[in-house]
């Protein structure tokens, strides 16, 4: 008895299912020929308009559920309590900027939104430029390249051990760093306790992967410079440091606002190397960090919130000036 | 301290597990089910092609210890089960919840994160058979911590206790050490144990990735029931008296007296990062005397560190530890702290109802007990189940202990318990942050509501 039943209602499952699917096909079909029977009767104009919204509205619709919308409920939690029930006007953002922690944490964010674009920009563009005149430069590309294949999380830990310190005198040191200290004759220390060097040790580990991907991105650029200009200045007498300064930067200008601008987004979300080396300890929590322990942890969707938009507006300025740029850029062509 | 909890029966059971899934290999195979005997499962009705999901913090391989104490409970009611264990446990669970796709049963760490969940409305009570089934198996206590706003949502699973004090019987027999009964007489043979010179009475380790600190909220629980009382303890935690309380004051003061001593722990800050698990690694090779830690470090020392776990007679074995009580301020005061989970259920299937029912039952907690390197509070528990030397130390403690606390941060609202207690416990002897500023910051970030 219970063995019919069963396949009864399989045989049913299976009848419901299989006129759901037809009716979904039939639905989208309808649809389809409607769409198509309106755009042949209407006039150019609307004709062009609904081309727009027909090509346009899936995706749309999917940044709408995905993007948009998130991000306006993310606005308005971080006006709530921490369970999103009751209005707290603007105290989340009071508290986020008169919270030591939290001031500390936003410190963090600027440091590493300012150094560690600079320097991978700047280590890769002077490698770019070095390599660039080198006859095999493959094998020094893609050892600088390779750390980009490194997660953070696995990269947070490599590192964690260079900079490991071991507090009993007697027993080795395992650390790379501390080990280079002794042997130039100093006394290693708890590198990661120390700060504000701490966040810079840990800005380390960005730029030794981030550096990567702005020689690929510079360099690829600095080949796309014409030789006759290069030689043109050369002729003209200029020497190796102008013909940097005065031909190639201005040449790659573009490209260095986009690898500058991408690297500062990217600081400005970094979150796994934190949260893997110190875990927001020792004063070296950032922005991502902090919004992920205040949503996730403390369970206060109030305050993360907040953080979350602090970020945001971090970001606009930068997103605003690359859209820009491409813009002007796009005309002058 | 709840990052530990999801390691704890993970690796002192690695111990075990070798030896345990050879003894259970003959015991709890498939043919004793098959065999008719589903007798004792009558009560938790019959079922067909359902499935019952939990979401746990413990991972492989304990998981897989659960799954085989689970075999004959779903041959026989058909119950399937599906552990699902995360490391990401407590962060993906409100994630599940809020994205309304909650497991069905959920083991709960902590009951703060149990607090939590039910404030979501998402989470049913318990049943009436659950319920009852833990009155009559658990103490009061252990049903109290289940139980939010008077209503009886999550019944208790594993239970550990960390009143444990690890040491290694030979280093102290061969200095003529003998174990302290109360706090002054721990104080004073750290003393003595620092005078000689040649050992570190202490080894610390509070590093535990994004949990850090939570080794030191261990520290000032215990020491909060023995410089204080439960009561004091109670209010603590409720938030009844302020977190930066001059009770609150004099307990961190007496830890420091063990935490902030260099003479005692070697150099302080570094404590923050030693993670935990290394931090008892100078017991075995003699490098310091004591080490504060719950009945888990064990299996951690021996996998990791080639510790062999022994009895307190035992002075003879090299790298053999065991445990002692951590005291009491006088003798006959006999505080014990522990955890345990507890099992809370996001639906009311019936099924879902039987597993949650099966799990308080002392059939199982026997059965799991007898799978090795676990155990519970459940009065159904036969001691001769528990096999390791320390558990069985820790079910004594728990039966002989005058009060038996749960863990205080886990009770502790999220933000503190999993937050800002750790944090500043981990700023105290990292940053050398004082005593005042500490209590300071984690009394102002006690959630306002």
């Amino acid at each position: 008895m219970i063995e019919i039943a069963a396949r009864q209602s399989q045989l049913e499952q299976a009848v419901s299912k299989l006129t759901g699917l037809t009716l979904t096909i039939l639905i989208f079909a309808a649809l389809v020929a409607i769409a198509f029977t309106l755009a042949e009767r209407t006039g150019e104009r609307v004709q062009r308009f609904l081309k727009y919204v027909i090509f346009l509205a899936p995706a749309l619709l999917f940044l709408f559920i995905g993007l948009v919308a998130p991000a306006f409920r993310t606005l308005y939690l971080s006006f709530r309590d921490a369970r999103g029930e009751e209005s707290v006007g603007l105290e989340n953002y009071h508290w986020a900027f008169t919270q030591p922690e939290i001031l500390d944490v936003l410190r963090n964010t600027g440091v590493w939104m300012i150094v560690a674009p600079i320097a991978s920009t700047g280590f890769g563009l002077l490698i770019a430029v070095l390599t660039d005149r080198m006859r095999r430069p493959g094998l020094v590309k893609s050892l600088i390249f390779m750390p980009m294949a490194i997660s953070f999380v696995g990269a947070g830990i490599i590192w964690k051990f260079v900079y490991q310190f071991e507090p009993n005198e007697r027993a080795p040191e395992i650390g790379l760093l501390s080990q280079i200290a002794e042997w130039l004759g100093f006394v290693p220390t708890n590198w990661l306790l120390v700060n504000p060097l701490n966040t810079f040790l840990l800005i380390v580990v960005f730029v030794w992967i981030q550096t990567g991907f702005a020689m690929v991105v510079l360099s690829a650029a600095i080949k796309a410079i014409p030789d006759e200009i290069l030689e043109a200045s050369m002729l003209d007498g200029a020497s190796g440091w102008k013909r940097f300064s005065r031909v190639t930067v201005p040449m790659i200008r573009g490209t260095i606002i986009v690898v500058l601008s991408t690297i500062t987004i990217g600081a400005l979300k970094v979150f796994d190397i934190i949260r893997t080396m110190t875990g927001g300890n020792f004063k070296t929590s950032v922005i991502a960090n902090e919004m992920y322990n205040q949503s996730f942890r403390a369970l206060n969707y109030g305050t993360g919130s907040a953080l979350a938009i602090i970020l945001f507006l971090g970001v606009l300025p930068l997103v605003a000036y690359n859209v820009v740029n491409l813009r002007r850029e796009r005309s002058e062509r | 301290m709840t990052a530990f909890l999801r390691r704890r029966l993970i690796l002192a059971t690695s111990l075990f597990a070798a030896l345990s899934l050879v003894i259970s290999g003959c015991g709890s195979s498939d043919d004793s089910a098959s065999g008719g005997n589903c007798d004792a499962y009558e009560s938790y009705g019959t079922y067909e092609g359902v499935e019952v999901e939990i979401y746990s913090s413990i991972r492989s391989p304990e998981a897989e210890i659960y799954q085989e104490s689970f075999a004959e409970f779903e041959e026989c009611t058909g119950i399937t089960i599906n552990w699902n264990g995360t490391a990401e446990f407590e962060a993906q669970l409100p994630v599940r919840v809020e994205g309304g796709t909650a497991p069905d049963l959920a083991v709960f760490p902590q009951p703060g994160l149990l607090k939590a969940m039910v404030a979501t409305g998402k989470m049913f009570p318990a049943t009436d058979a659950v319920s009852a089934a833990a009155d009559e198996y658990y103490g009061a206590d252990w049903k109290a911590y289940g139980t939010v706003d008077g209503t009886f949502y999550a019944a208790p699973l594993g239970a550990n206790v960390k009143s444990f004090v690890w040491y290694s019987p030979k280093t102290f027999a061969d200095n003529g050490w003998s174990i302290p009964t109360t706090w002054a007489e721990l104080l004073a043979l750290s003393d003595t144990v620092a005078a000689g010179g040649k050992v570190q009475p202490w080894c610390v380790g509070f590093g535990s990735g994004d949990a850090t600190g939570w080794v030191g909220t261990d520290w000032m629980e215990d020491l909060m029931l023995r410089v204080n009382d439960a009561a004091t303890y109670d209010a603590w935690v409720n938030h009844s008296i302020k977190f930066n309380d001059p009770k609150v004051a004099a307990v961190l003061k007496e830890a420091g007296k063990i935490l902030k001593n260099p003479k005692y722990v070697g150099n302080v800050p570094a404590i923050a990062t030693t993670t935990f698990q290394e931090g008892g690694k100078g017991l075995v090779d003699g490098s310091c005397a004591m080490h504060r830690q719950a009945s888990f470090i064990g299996g951690i020392l021996a996998a990791d560190y080639g510790a062999t776990i022994v009895t307190p007679d035992d002075t003879t074995t090299e790298g053999g530890i065991t445990t002692f009580y951590f005291p009491g301020v006088t003798a006959d005061q006999r505080p014990a702290l522990g955890g345990g989970e507890f099992v809370g259920s996001f639906s009311d299937r019936p099924e879902v109802a039987a597993v949650q029912l099966y799990l308080t039952s002392p059939e199982w907690n026997n059965k799991k007990a007898a799978l090795g390197g676990w155990f519970s509070a459940n009065k159904g528990l036969d001691v001769a189940n528990v096999a390791d030397p320390v558990n069985k130390n820790a079910v004594e403690i728990l039966k002989n202990a005058t009060t038996f606390r749960f863990d205080g941060s886990d009770a502790m609202p999220a933000a503190v318990g999993a937050g800002s207690f750790w944090k500043e416990m981990t700023a105290w002897v990292a940053e050398n942050k004082s005593d005042k500023a500490v209590l300071d910051a984690i009394e102002k970030s006690w959630p306002k509501s």
